[in-house]
């Protein structure tokens, strides 16, 4: 083995791997603030579209990651508007965004399946996915607001009795989860792929929400999850090119079964209450009078 | 003076007649929205809805089509609202689905030489097996080490959905089939047989029904019915009352494995008569949509399974027709559960202007 190629599979590591720390990351933020979203994968394929659509009509780059990040803004809302205001269920919500994101993008993206782009380099948004994740980390254990989005998630009567509105906090923490969600996905279809095609982000944004369960709700840990997770998908990949005779399904399911453990190991725990999740996740807050 | 918005205050005690009235507005204006949509695409909304909703079932055969697309629906969903009275989320019925029909297609594959009135029993017989078993993994872990059933179940989906992959296109491939990843044809015993010549209804749907009324019986007739409703309820008057939330939590989850499993091998002994990757086109996740439409009762799961299967059946017809991907089908699916429960907000919740002077 040489250095080329072990730097050539740390490279292709950190270029998969990306689109699960901002999927993550965003997640994360969201679940903190006590609002748990499944929608994470119909988010990442409407902003996969949104983005690739908006690249072949206008040739910007920057218009396609800012339309893109704002349909994963109009996605979210959706699910925002539902959960907070018409205090639907959290998990059915979730489901319905992903469900209606599937939809959406394949009926949106029908005419751009094989149109050929120029893909985007990676590598800012390699540096960027490990800055936003120090700078969320900052956020929450150094300034105020992080504290109080964190109390939010904790306990949103106290928070609430404090005199926090934690509809707002809430409204934006979901809106956050959301464009990084979307963000997650127009990196896939113009930086990663870079194409569209139907579901292609296959399954990333279940694996984005097992990272924050895997990473116990710690900004830095989702790193190191998402980096476990890509190592061992490009592990996976390379042994087979090798000519391994291990099959591969065993590997593909290796996130989720570790997802099992990690959630077993951190429910059961006498750390528990260290660990543990944010106490109001899925329960919806009802201003009583 | 009226506050120009209403303010949402907690009713006394859940509507009975929003109940009822919830799924049927939230029908009405997934409607109009589609409606909206095929303007926006350019279709004439009247001959795009047709297309959609009407003219898949216009013929005997197309009736045929919906009872065996709402079969695994209506199934799985009478399954789900064990779990969900109880306020348990399971949301993994794909991968109870899946292990149902590896066990009972693992008994087709094993016994595909032979022709016998009891392979089609104990394919069923394991189907359910394989359901529950897979359905019991996050009861034990939920109960034993208290772990959220939510995350579990979803995950234990793709963890079946793998071991599917690799058993069909590894140990079980069949052999003469020219190294497609599909296993080798169940034999004639081992299919579900046909309830008409030339349709594809099956006898699934007889199984379904008949679940579907020992569901009623048990919701409505016995102490289990009521002890799962009053812990949705109110977990603190359960524990009161000396329900046992570790047995209500094993049968919930169990019942609703075996129904999904039942429902997966009836799939694969039913339409499709062998295993192979994609032998369901997300009944699992569907069928949450259609336990929520019905309101979890009996007769609702039956009607809200009719509808949800005509948006599979009328994605097809307007891929055909209209040259619209069938995943527009989903979006039918996803608007009609954010409406349901936006609306839900009336059943629990009323809605009043406030007095400003």
């Amino acid at each position: 083995m040489n250095l080329d190629l072990i730097l050539g599979i740390l490279q292709i590591v950190l270029i998969a791997t990306t689109p699960l720390v901002f999927a993550g990351i965003g997640e994360l933020v969201t679940e903190k603030s006590g609002v748990l979203n499944l929608g994470v994968e119909g988010m990442m394929l409407v902003g996969a579209v949104s983005a690739f659509i908006i690249l072949v009509i206008t040739g910007s780059y920057f218009l396609a990651f800012f339309v893109s990040i704002l349909s994963g803004i109009i996605m979210s809302g959706l699910f925002a508007f539902l959960v907070l205001f018409l205090m639907s269920n959290q998990i059915a919500t979730g489901l319905a965004l992903t469900i209606f994101g599937i939809g959406l993008s394949s009926m949106l993206g029908k005419q751009y399946i094989g149109t050929p782009i120029d893909g985007l380099s990676p590598w800012f948004f390699v540096i960027f996915s490990f800055l936003i994740v120090f700078l969320v980390s900052y956020f929450f254990y150094k300034t105020k607001a992080g504290l109080i989005l964190r109390a939010v998630g904790e306990s949103h009567n106290s928070a609430h009795a404090l005199g926090y509105s934690v509809i707002k906090i809430r409204f934006l923490s979901i809106l956050f989860g959301g464009s990084m969600c979307a963000l997650a996905g127009s990196y896939i279809s113009i930086c990663y792929a870079p194409m569209w095609q139907e579901g292609m982000t296959a399954g990333r944004g279940w694996i984005a929400l097992a990272l924050v369960v895997f990473a116990t709700w710690k900004p830095e840990r989702v790193l190191i999850g998402a980096y476990i997770f890509g190592g061992v998908t490009i592990l996976q990949m390379n042994l087979q090119a090798l000519g391994l005779r291990f099959p591969g399904q065993f590997f593909s399911m290796a996130p989720y079964v570790a997802t099992i453990i990690v959630l077993v190991l951190i429910s059961s725990n006498k750390l528990r209450i260290k660990l543990s999740a944010p106490a109001s996740l899925t329960i919806p807050f009802y201003k009583g009078r | 003076m009226n506050s120009l918005f209403p303010s949402i205050v907690s009713r006394s005690q859940s509507s009975g007649l929003m109940n009822f009235f919830v799924p049927i507005i939230s029908i009405v204006l997934t409607l109009i929205t589609g409606s909206i949509i095929f303007v926006l695409l350019g279709f004439d909304p009247v001959y795009a809805l047709y297309t959609f909703f009407i003219s898949p079932i216009s013929s005997t055969y197309g009736i045929s089509e919906l009872f065996v697309k709402a079969t695994p629906l209506a199934l799985i969903a009478i399954g789900l609202s064990y779990c969900f009275k109880n306020n348990i989320y399971n949301i993994g019925a794909e991968g109870q689905l899946t292990m149902g029909a590896i066990f009972g297609g693992g008994i087709g594959i094993l016994f595909h030489d032979t022709n016998a009135f009891w392979l089609l029993p104990l394919m069923i017989f394991a189907g359910a097996i394989g359901g529950a078993s897979w359905g019991l993994i996050p009861a034990i872990l939920k109960t034993k080490f208290n772990t959220n059933e939510i995350l579990t179940s979803l995950m234990l989906v793709y963890v079946a959905l793998f071991i599917l992959d690799y058993l069909v296109v590894g140990p079980w491939k069949d052999p003469f089939g020219y190294s497609f990843p599909k296993s080798r044809p169940f034999s004639e015993s081992g299919r579900m047989p046909l309830l008409f010549d030339g349709l594809r209804m099956h006898f699934g749907l007889i199984i379904t029904l008949f679940l579907i009324f020992v569901s009623w019986f048990i919701f409505s007739k016995t102490i289990f019915g009521f002890q799962l409703k009053v812990s949705g309820y109110s977990p603190k008057a359960a524990r009161y009352a000396g329900f046992n939330q570790t047995t209500l939590v094993f049968f919930a989850f169990a019942i609703c494995g075996a129904f999904a499993g039942i429902a997966g091998l009836a799939e694969v002994s039913g339409p499709i008569g062998l295993l192979y990757r994609d032998i369901s086109p997300n009944y699992g996740f569907t069928a949450i949509i259609v336990a929520f439409l019905g309101r979890l009762h009996p007769i609702g799961i039956i009607f809200a399974s009719l509808v949800i299967a005509l948006t599979y059946l009328g994605a097809e017809d307007a891929q055909l027709f209209l040259q619209i991907p069938s995943a527009v089908g989903f979006i039918f699916q996803g608007l009609v559960l954010f409406y349901l429960l936006g609306a839900e907000l009336l059943i629990n919740y009323k809605l009043t202007y406030k007095k400003l002077l």
